[in-house]
């Protein structure tokens, strides 16, 4: 077994696969309040992400095993599924927010403490790494469920990188 | 002596789901459980679970509880309970069934049809040290946490990369306790991958092909040993010490299946339902014409399938006493077999599938 597998073994995406590719560049690049990623590679049984999406971007399950398959010129970048999704496995990534080397990631966050909008946190990489700091825009809670969505401010080179964040 | 319609025993959720439906159709019920509160393994499960809308996907464990409590409460007429409670034998002569009452409160009741719903009880694994006060079965861990609010240590080791030890990981995270490393003996971790990744982007390291050599430590843990084992599972020889004060054991679960036992119930060893499980008919009914089993007592499996086998059971018992319209009752079993089928379709399904189909029986009448 070659590392990228082991890794993936371990947790860690390497490369696009079914369930877990990225946005059209160009749509991406244009589309106000972001796009979804999702990072959904095993056949499971599980399909919130779809059930609770308002506008259908998340296309219909065939098998309730399915990977997610996304029809981006639905998705709103609402993020509904980032709040819903069990596996913490929906983000929304904004190329349009802020300067030009800057993007707007909102991702999930069940730990404590809890950020405030304006704190800077630590941006963390698949791995756990900080690899950037980023700043906190905005915070909600969807579901009121206690999964709070953050709007992150971060580098816009590292939108394929970046998955969590750590309050520091 | 005490009598009741039906003994349903275990309240975790295939046994909720049994009382719950036996009593919706006038079945008197008595339900106990060992524990101080009912709800079994759910109320302690704070993740949001898995599956469809209609298993209730996306809520979390102690809330899905809340609703079977709800359930409950509204069939109260029904159903008496006790907490607490722990049925320590079945004596198979006139089907009397002996219980424990807090520490010695001792009594007999005798029922006409009995549910078992004893769920699981976890493995553990042979290891030098493995005494030591700081080694926990993860279940316990999660019971202490998320129960009792009490944080079990500082710094984990967790043992095991199925779901479990993935999960109770997170939930370690989320009370503020450091996760040194999970180490999976398989080449690949056993839980789903979304939850590897949810621990990994935290920072965790998850070592593949790893084990827990020895816990290290005189009166308690204060640290452990990790070594890389090969497909056969023999040390390589690469070891690492990791300064921990806690070594949790995520290393599977066992069907609890004593009772049956005793009530001469025909069990089948059945690897894919982890451990020795009751035959049973497609009603969940076993060998034994008055014992019925659901959730995983009957087969290591889901919350979701234990909740349906359980009111499976339920009508089962029903059925058997005598109560409610049997089109009724066939119409609702036909539905709840079809969640089962769903729930237990696909790849994820598949060993569920396969070892079910070596424990069940066409039915019972000869
Ligand atoms: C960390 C973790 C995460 C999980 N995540 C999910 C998930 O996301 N989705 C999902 O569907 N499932 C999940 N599960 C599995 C699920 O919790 C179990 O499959 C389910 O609880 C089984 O239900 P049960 O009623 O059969 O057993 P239990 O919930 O174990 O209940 C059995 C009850 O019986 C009682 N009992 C046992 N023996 C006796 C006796 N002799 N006398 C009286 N009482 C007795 C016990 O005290 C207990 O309360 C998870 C489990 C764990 C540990
Ligand atoms: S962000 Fe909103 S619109 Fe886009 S996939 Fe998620 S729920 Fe659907
Ligand atoms: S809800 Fe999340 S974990 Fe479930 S299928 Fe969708 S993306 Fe995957």
């Amino acid at each position: 077994m070659d590392e990228k597998e082991k890794l993936f073994n371990s947790g860690i995406l390497t490369g696009e696969r079914k369930g877990a590719i990225k946005p059209p560049k160009e749509l991406w690049e244009t589309k106000k309040n972001g796009l979804v990623v999702i990072e959904c590679p095993q056949r499971i049984p599980c399909n919130p992400c779809h059930t609770s999406c308002p506008t259908g971007a998340v296309k219909p399950f065939e098998d309730i095993n399915d990977q997610p398959q996304i029809d981006y010129e639905k998705c709103t970048g609402c993020a509904r599924c980032v709040a819903v999704c069990p596996g913490l496995a929906c983000f929304v990534i904004d190329l349009t927010w802020g300067a030009e080397d800057k993007a707007l990631i909102k991702l999930a966050y069940e730990m404590l403490p809890t950020p405030e909008e304006g704190q800077v946190v630590d941006c963390l990489n698949r791995f756990g790494e900080p690899v950037a700091k980023g700043k906190v825009v905005k915070i909600t809670e969807p579901m009121k469920d206690k999964t709070l969505v953050v709007h992150v401010e971060i580098p816009k080179d590292l939108v394929m990188d970046i998955r969590a964040i750590r309050v520091v | 002596m005490r009598e009741t319609e039906v003994l349903v025993v275990g309240g975790g959720p295939a046994g909720l789901s049994a009382a719950i439906e036996a009593a919706s159709f006038g079945a008197k019920v008595t339900l106990m459980d060992s524990d101080l509160a009912l709800g079994g393994q759910l109320i302690k499960q704070t993740h949001k679970f898995f599956g469809s809308k209609n298993e209730r996907a996306g809520t979390r464990g102690f809330k899905i509880a809340e609703e079977l409590f709800k359930e409950l409460k509204e069939r109260e007429e029904n159903i008496e309970t006790f907490t607490n409670c722990t049925v320590t034998g079945y004596y198979k002569e006139d089907g009397v069934v002996s219980c424990v009452k807090g520490e010695d409160e001792y009594f007999h009741v005798k029922p006409k049809k009995i549910v078992m719903a004893t769920g699981a009880q976890e493995r553990i694994i042979p290891f030098p040290n493995n005494h030591l006060p700081g080694v926990y079965g993860a279940g316990a861990v999660q019971t202490l946490m998320n129960v009792y609010g009490v944080v079990p240590g500082e710094r984990v080791l967790m043992v095991g990369a199925g779901n479990i030890g993935l999960i109770v990981s997170y939930q370690l995270m989320q009370a503020g306790v450091k996760v040194v490393g999970i180490v999976e003996a398989m080449n690949k971790i056993g839980g789903y991958w979304v939850h590897a990744a949810k621990v990994r982007r935290l920072g965790v390291p998850i070592y593949l092909r790893h084990t827990v050599k020895e816990a290290i430590g005189d009166r308690f843990v204060e640290g452990a040993v990790i070594q890389e084992i090969d497909e056969k599972f023999q040390p390589t020889g690469n070891e690492k010490k990791l300064d921990v004060d806690i070594i949790c054991l995520a290393v599977g679960l066992t069907p609890t299946c004593e009772l049956l036992w005793q009530a001469g119930c025909k069990m089948s060893f059945v690897p894919q339902l982890c451990g020795y499980v009751a035959q049973r008919d497609k009603n969940m009914r076993t060998s034994h014409p008055d014992i019925w089993v659901a959730g995983d007592a009957a087969g290591i499996e889901e919350a979701s399938s234990a909740m349906v086998e359980g009111r499976i059971a339920g009508l089962g018992v029903v059925k058997a006493l005598g109560y409610g319209a049997p089109e009724e009752i066939q119409g609702r079993l036909e539905e709840y077999h079809m969640r089962l089928a769903d729930l237990r379709g696909g790849e994820v399904g598949a060993k569920i599938r396969e070892g079910i189909a070596l424990c069940s029986v066409e039915s019972w009448e000869v």
